[in-house]
């Protein structure tokens, strides 16, 4: 039995596949998505059983980095305090472009439990840096987190190229703040 | 030992001027101790061959409000070989707007452990330890406003321009 790719590109009926580069590169990019290796609070220990061999992340080219100058995207997994902001905020601005922002669990999203008196809570990570998904949960299983990762994989897909980059969202968000203050 | 031996050894030791008060109407029995006593007292208590309170369990801080107007320090100590408990509390009146932090004597030279616990006394209700080693925020970062804890905090507006409600 062979596998997929032989399957369907190297059967020998064909040596040509034609495609535009905009798909070529969105496929390449939602196919190794590198997530930046760290986690903030009790859902990083959701994010540790995805990684791990249960559910394993790297079927779906998914394997995370020690370095956020190595990462496409990055799992705010859990809650984010007013310590850790600024940062989160470096290590953004640290990982290269293309990148994504997946935010896990409802303290990333919102603030969650410390919504009301979480004096030290950033009540939600889109705050501070542009965020791609919001994945519910308190904290979210496993499946939710993969179901994020296709989620992301969805919106990649349909990306184009012409499209402002990531910086040029996070200047108008801030932008965008300093109206509002 | 029990807790009214020790409250006691520690009467004849220290006299009513220190020990103010021995409540044992609470579930958990407490005496109420001086201030400016503490430090000697913590000594005594950890020194004495018959006590050996070898281990700070805990420490709080406790913030009682405007209308009390006081704070608390409460010392939960074990002795592990001799499997006896202590509970010590401190009582001081809180400060107003704009005055001074209340200050106690720091118990960090006689067990370690109240090192952290008295930086975290300070970084969240806000009550000074003379002469602590190393009087920093432990939890909060350095340049945060207030101390959380206390009843009347109000939330800042903005930190490093990140709206805080």
């Amino acid at each position: 039995m062979s596998g997929l790719l032989d399957q369907k590109f190297k059967s020998g009926e064909g040596g040509v596949l034609l495609t535009t580069a905009e798909d070529l590169l969105n496929w390449a990019r939602l196919s190794s998505l590198w997530p930046m290796g760290f986690g903030l609070a009790c859902c990083a220990i959701e994010m540790m059983q995805t990684f791990a061999s249960g559910y394993d992340l790297e079927r779906f080219g998914i394997f995370p980095r020690p370095s956020p100058r190595q990462s496409d995207v990055m799992i705010v997994s859990g809650t984010v305090t007013f310590k850790m902001a600024d940062r989160i905020r470096r290590l953004y601005e640290q990982m290269p472009e293309p990148r994504y922002v997946i935010s896990m669990g409802s303290c990333s999203n919102c603030g969650g439990p410390y919504w009301q008196h979480g004096y030290h809570v950033v009540k939600g990570v889109d705050r501070i840096i542009p965020v791609d998904v919001y994945v519910p949960g308190c904290p979210p299983r496993p499946e939710a987190l993969i179901g994020g990762f296709l989620k992301l994989q969805e919106k990649i897909r349909n990306a184009r190229l012409t499209e402002d980059p990531a910086p040029t969202a996070l200047l108008a968000m801030e932008a965008e703040e300093a109206v509002k203050v | 030992m029990t807790f009214s031996e020790i409250t006691d050894l520690l009467m004849a030791q220290f006299g009513p001027d220190v020990i103010q008060q021995a409540n044992t109407t609470n579930p958990q029995p407490f005496l109420v101790v001086q201030k400016t006593a503490i430090a000697s007292l913590c000594q005594f208590l950890r020194d004495d061959e018959r006590l050996f309170f070898d281990f700070l369990a805990c420490m709080t801080g406790i913030d009682n409000g405007l209308q009390a107007s006081t704070m608390e320090v409460v010392y939960n100590l074990t002795s592990i070989p001799y499997e006896h408990n202590l509970t010590l509390k401190v009582v001081m009146p809180r400060n107003a707007d704009g005055e001074p932090l209340p200050e106690i004597p720091t118990v960090s030279h006689i067990w370690r452990t109240a090192d952290w616990h008295e930086r975290e006394i300070y970084d969240l209700v806000g009550i000074r330890f003379e002469g602590h080693p190393d009087l920093r925020r432990i939890l909060l970062p350095t340049d945060w406003q207030g101390h959380p804890l206390r009843k009347d905090y109000q939330d800042l507006e903005t930190y490093h321009g990140i709206k805080v409600k």
